[in-house]
């Protein structure tokens, strides 16, 4: 076990506090500046997407993790972004005004739906959102004059500084400098005084209010934010798709992403990432385990869902704290060896806990 | 009787059958969340997979109607018993999101499971009703429309004087109140909380097959749920007789929505309400309010 010993204020703002730590990530980052270029064609593509989606799932983190309030309607931010970038795309603004605005435009939506935040919120701020979510979908499928409808949204390819971005390496340069971007941003955001209120809202509005944070402004700013990072996963996934239809952000997405947070940990960025590699990887396991399954089985759609289910489930029973949790158990267990107990990480006994009044 | 009265009627009383419906749905997510604080968003799954499994008694057993009716409800109810004495048990104590998920999960995993059994093709099953018509003055009321309202009715009024009159209903009602003080009453919490799930799951199943022969069998017929919760919403959250009046009026006014309104409106209109009331009178009709405890 290692205790913080700080003797400059620059030790105490540093990201990365311990050479391991320094050298894991740049060698991680190195990793990663190499793929495209070592890996399979496919797998380059799948990448990005995976990344896009760590994008999103920062976005969902910031508001479900750290302000702890949960929106079931995230992919409606996802598909605002999207349809926003392809649409000014068409009308000839370059890309990388068009993929700022997208970010605002869908920030200034998040806004609208944060303010109901401030009256509602628990269940009812999830049902709010959720409704939020099937409203924008039946919108964009009526709405034919600028998002085409059912009929579709060919998205222009990106060009930057007369540069193509659209090939499969520089996408995934791209992608991985806003995925990198919006973390740096985001860590470093929520160390910092917003992030604190964050925290503060999210785990007793009262005491933060006694406190003399501002807790309906910090609780819209968070949606803000939130809206804002999503929207521009959904831009960069307008890229990925190349084909934007209302399907294409259904009900299934928002809870994806939900999943994606759950999973990975509530409240950690790391667990964000974590989650949505998880989850993203997911349909790709599936297809290549079902070959082994019997014949009426893999070739249903319901195999995906059962499975996603299943692990949620396994999540939420047995390792609440999702994959950062058990992270940071293993790091713990290395960290103390071989003094780690097994219920070192256990709460004492519980019991329900009325969340009726709040 | 001039067209556009009838019109008029002939709009509330499909509003009423399907209005009925959504109120026992919602009823079956107001039992369950004021019993255990879960918002069970996999009650529609319950009632998508026993309206499959109603199908395959009648249609691929070829079992009488009523025999297999029974048999759908024990199923749904026995399954709910299951999902709460032996999955929602171990969450107790954690925060209402863990619910959320958990009930997603679940919702996830029915879905997957049906759609891997059954085959994701729609299908329909016969029942004594199909088909009959009364017409009163020009107005065509189907027979499936009176048995839907009148079996919302029933159950209702069953449900009420089994709340209110009978030894176990007064023990829910304690046991949804406060669970420690029901406990050192003598009220076997656990057992009583498991038996609210199976009611609920039995209200799911009796609505799944009522929707079945108007709705085509189908996985998409969990989206019912999402409806039912606009309707719990309006009539207030955690409200029984609100879930039935909020069912009812959300039933009419998608039925109204649709005619007098533009295209797109219908569908839209449960999810407009939601967010509508949730905004402007978050009380609902008959809910109660609560002041914020500290």
């Amino acid at each position: 076990m290692r205790f913080p010993y700080d003797t400059t204020y620059r030790d105490g703002q540093a990201l990365l506090r311990y050479p391991v730590g320094r050298i894991s990530y740049a060698l991680l980052f190195v990793a990663l500046l190499a793929a495209p270029w070592l890996l399979p064609k496919y797998y380059v593509g799948e990448i990005s997407y995976l990344f896009i989606m760590c994008v999103a799932s920062l976005g969902l983190m910031v508001l479900v993790g750290y302000t702890g309030q949960v929106s079931l309607g995230h992919s409606a931010f996802i598909a605002i972004g999207a349809y926003a970038h392809a649409w000014m795309l068409s009308q000839g603004v370059p890309f990388v005004p068009s993929i700022l605005l997208a970010s605002c435009i869908t920030g200034a939506i998040g806004l609208v739906i944060g303010l109901p935040a401030i009256r509602v919120s628990g269940l009812y701020l999830a049902m709010v959102t959720l409704a939020f979510a099937i409203l924008t979908e039946h919108v964009i499928g009526h709405w034919g004059s600028v998002t085409g409808g059912f009929n579709g949204l060919t998205v222009n390819n990106p060009v930057a500084l007369g540069f193509n971005l659209g090939g499969l390496r520089p996408f995934y340069y791209l992608c991985l400098t806003v995925l990198v971007l919006v973390m740096l941003g985001l860590v470093n955001l929520m160390r910092a005084k917003t992030g604190r209120a964050f925290k503060g809202v999210r785990d007793s509005e009262a005491a933060a209010y006694s406190l003399g944070i501002w807790v309906s402004g910090y609780k819209v700013l968070a949606f803000v934010i939130s809206a804002m990072v999503t929207g521009l996963a959904g831009a960069l996934l307008a890229h990925h798709v190349r084909f934007l239809t209302p399907e294409g952000f259904g009900l299934i997405m928002s809870l994806e992403l939900v999943l994606m947070v759950t999973i990975g940990g509530l409240g950690s960025l790391r667990g964000a990432i974590l989650g949505a590699f998880l989850i993203s990887m997911l349909p790709t396991f599936i297809s290549r385990i079902k070959p082994l399954l019997p014949d009426h089985m893999s070739k249903q759609f319901g195999l995906e869902i059962f499975v996603f289910g299943l692990v949620l489930a396994l999540f939420v029973l047995f390792e609440p704290k999702g994959l950062n949790g058990r992270w940071i158990k293993f790091k713990t267990f290395l960290e103390t060896f071989p003094l780690y107990r097994q219920d070192m990480f256990k709460r004492g006994k519980t019991y329900m806990k009325s969340e009726r009044y709040r | 009787m001039s067209p556009a009265l009838v019109q008029v009627l002939q709009l509330a009383i499909n509003g009423m059958a399907i209005g009925a419906i959504y109120a026992l749905v919602a009823l079956g997510l107001v039992l369950t969340y004021k019993a255990t604080e879960v918002l069970n968003f996999a009650h529609g799954d319950v009632l998508m997979a026993s309206s499959f499994v109603g199908w395959g008694l009648i249609v691929a057993l070829g079992w009488p109607f009523w025999l297999a009716a029974v048999c759908t409800v024990l199923f749904a109810a026995a399954f709910s018993w299951v999902i709460d004495a032996r999955v929602m048990r171990l969450i107790v104590g954690q925060p209402q999101f863990a619910g959320v998920m958990l009930t997603i999960a679940i919702a996830f995993m029915v879905r997957g499971l049906v759609s891997m059994a059954f085959g994701p093709q729609s299908r329909t099953f016969p029942t004594p009703w199909t088909g009959h018509k009364t017409q009163v003055g020009g107005i065509v009321v189907s027979d499936l429309s009176l048995v839907i309202v009148v079996a919302a009715l029933l159950i209702t009024v069953a449900l009420f004087w089994f709340l209110k009159k009978t030894s176990l209903g007064i023990a829910i009602q304690a046991a949804s109140q406060n669970q420690l003080a029901a406990y050192l009453n003598g009220i076997r919490v656990k057992r009583v909380t498991s038996l609210v799930w199976a009611i609920s799951g039995a209200i799911a199943a009796v609505c799944g097959l009522l929707l079945a022969p108007t709705a085509l069998v189908d996985i998409g017929l969990w989206i019912v749920v999402l409806k039912a919760l606009a309707a719990v919403v309006l009539g207030g959250f955690g409200s029984v007789p609100g879930a039935i009046v909020g069912g009812l009026l959300l039933g009419l006014i998608e039925q109204f929505a649709g005619v007098y309104l533009p295209d797109g409106f219908k569908d839209a209109m449960a999810y407009l309400v939601l967010i509508g009331v949730l905004i402007l009178w978050p009380r609902g009709l008959l809910g109660e309010a609560h002041g914020r405890r500290v």
